[in-house]
């Protein structure tokens, strides 16, 4: 019932999304090229770092895997306020498949992290206010995608997805600051601290690259899949009839 | 009286006369409150020189647990027989329906704090100023209940009720939990009164900030 309320242009719109295009090839290109460079950029070019030694080369990608996590719960939190305004599915799956690759960041994020704290800090973990607000962030999105897994009806899950998308998001400066505030102490993150040499910096910035084109690439693909499973239900339903 | 009012007093009236005639409910989460107290007594094997460090994280424990009973039943209570169906197509307005679900919760925490901090009171041992506990507890209560109504409504809807609620609410209230549990720390060890009013307007902002997303994020969730 609920696929087949958009009208036919838009239907006829998403159709040409559905099929693989030039653009798709295009940009698989690009995401394999700037990734080889990432690596090749972050483990051998760039220089070792004096004090922490190779440890440190896994910021570059941490730093990228935390700014796409930041940037997929961002889109959930636009597509989801786009859903509840124009009531279009399009808004709602894009949403849903954003929180999916956004749980997947932040879980490399949390690891990616811990890696370097147990040798730099010398622990896996430690309750310092950006390590909890980004656990508070990856629990929030769990349950997001949890909540569409338990809500049958389709319109229903998209509307409750929106809701709790928007203010999954609206809450993650109030964590930020709540969690601040009550570890007052902790040191600031080392990378913050003065600017990266310029070989470090161009190191980084590939790897964002690279990074940036891989969320695209998956996104796009995921989309695709999830358009497709729609016109199969509606094909479905058309020849119950 | 304004026709909103009029509707809020007759829901938050209906709701108080159930759990009046069927009493499902308070007994529960006050004996449910006690025994948080009671196990955290086991877990921690309470020395007195402890006390004050885990005592305000085991009286929020106990509140939010015990909440969460509440919250969930409010509108579980609604979906059976269809009487959420009947609610909604009564010619009353969205708003109502949230605040009036938010009062009544509202007033069955406080109840069962009211019953609880007593005792906790006298189980752990500890002397407090109770009128600034009671602005902050009362204060950390809306926090949760102003959340909590709205994702009790949208857990009622789906297929693992009572697990989807407290995963919605804690994450979600964090921040609550942190202001109001450092606020309590501060007061039972005397901490200096200008840290304890920074953690009180916290709570008052988050209040208002949560209070005003639920109420509008209400009409979304309950549309059908």
């Amino acid at each position: 019932m609920s696929v087949t309320s958009l009208p036919l242009a838009n239907r006829r719109s998403e159709s040409r999304w559905r099929a693989l295009a030039w653009y798709d090839w295009v940009l698989a290109g690009a995401l394999f090229i700037t990734f080889v460079a990432a690596l090749y950029t972050a483990f051998l070019w760039a220089p070792t770092e004096a004090v922490q030694g190779d440890v440190q080369r896994i910021f570059y990608f941490h730093v990228s895997l935390a700014w796409l996590a930041y940037l997929s719960f961002f889109v959930v939190f636009l597509a989801s306020l786009l859903y509840l305004w124009r009531r279009a599915d399009h808004w709602d799956i894009l949403a849903r498949c954003s929180a999916e690759v956004g749980v997947v960041f932040t879980t490399l994020v949390l690891i990616t992290g811990s890696l370097w704290g147990r040798p730099i800090w010398g622990t896996w973990w430690t309750w310092d206010a950006r390590l909890t607000t980004t656990l508070i962030l990856w629990v929030i999105y769990v349950v997001y995608l949890m909540l569409r897994a338990y809500t049958t009806d389709r319109a229903r899950g998209a509307r409750f997805g929106a809701v709790l998308g928007i203010i999954g998001f609206a809450d993650v400066p109030i964590v930020q600051m709540s969690v601040v505030w009550w570890r007052t102490l902790h040191p600031q993150p080392v990378i913050e601290e003065g600017g990266l040499p310029p070989s470090m910096l161009v190191t980084m910035l590939i790897s964002l690259l690279a990074f940036t084109l891989f969320y695209i690439v998956v996104m796009r693909q995921r989309l695709r899949i999830e358009l497709m499973r729609d016109e199969i239900e509606r094909l479905l339903e058309e020849a119950e009839g | 009286m304004s026709s909103f009012a009029r509707q809020v007093r007759a829901l938050l009236w209906k709701d108080l006369l159930t759990e009046a005639r069927t009493r499902e409910l308070l007994g529960g989460m006050v004996v449910f409150a006690l025994l948080v107290l009671v196990i955290f007594n086991f877990a921690f094997d309470l020395r007195v020189d402890t006390i004050e460090a885990v005592a305000p994280g085991v009286l929020w424990v106990a509140i939010s647990f015990a909440g969460i009973i509440g919250l969930g039943r409010s509108f579980i209570l609604e979906k059976d027989r269809g009487a959420l169906d009947g609610l909604l197509s009564a010619p009353v307005d969205r708003g109502a329906i949230y605040l009036a679900k938010l009062l009544g919760n509202l007033f069955f925490m406080l109840v069962v704090e009211a019953i609880a901090l007593p005792v906790f009171v006298t189980f752990f041992n500890i002397g407090i100023a109770l009128p600034e506990l009671a602005l902050i507890i009362l204060l950390g209560t809306v926090g949760l209940a102003s959340v909590g109504t709205l994702f009790a409504a949208m857990a009622a809807s789906t297929r693992a009720r009572e697990v989807m609620l407290p995963l919605m609410i804690f994450p979600i209230a964090v921040p609550v939990v942190i202001a109001a549990v450092e606020a309590t720390a501060l007061l039972l060890t005397r901490g200096s009164s200008s840290s304890r009013a920074g953690w009180i307007e916290l709570l008052v902002a988050f209040d208002l900030i949560f209070g005003i997303l639920s109420f509008v994020a209400f009409d979304y969730v309950v549309e059908e």
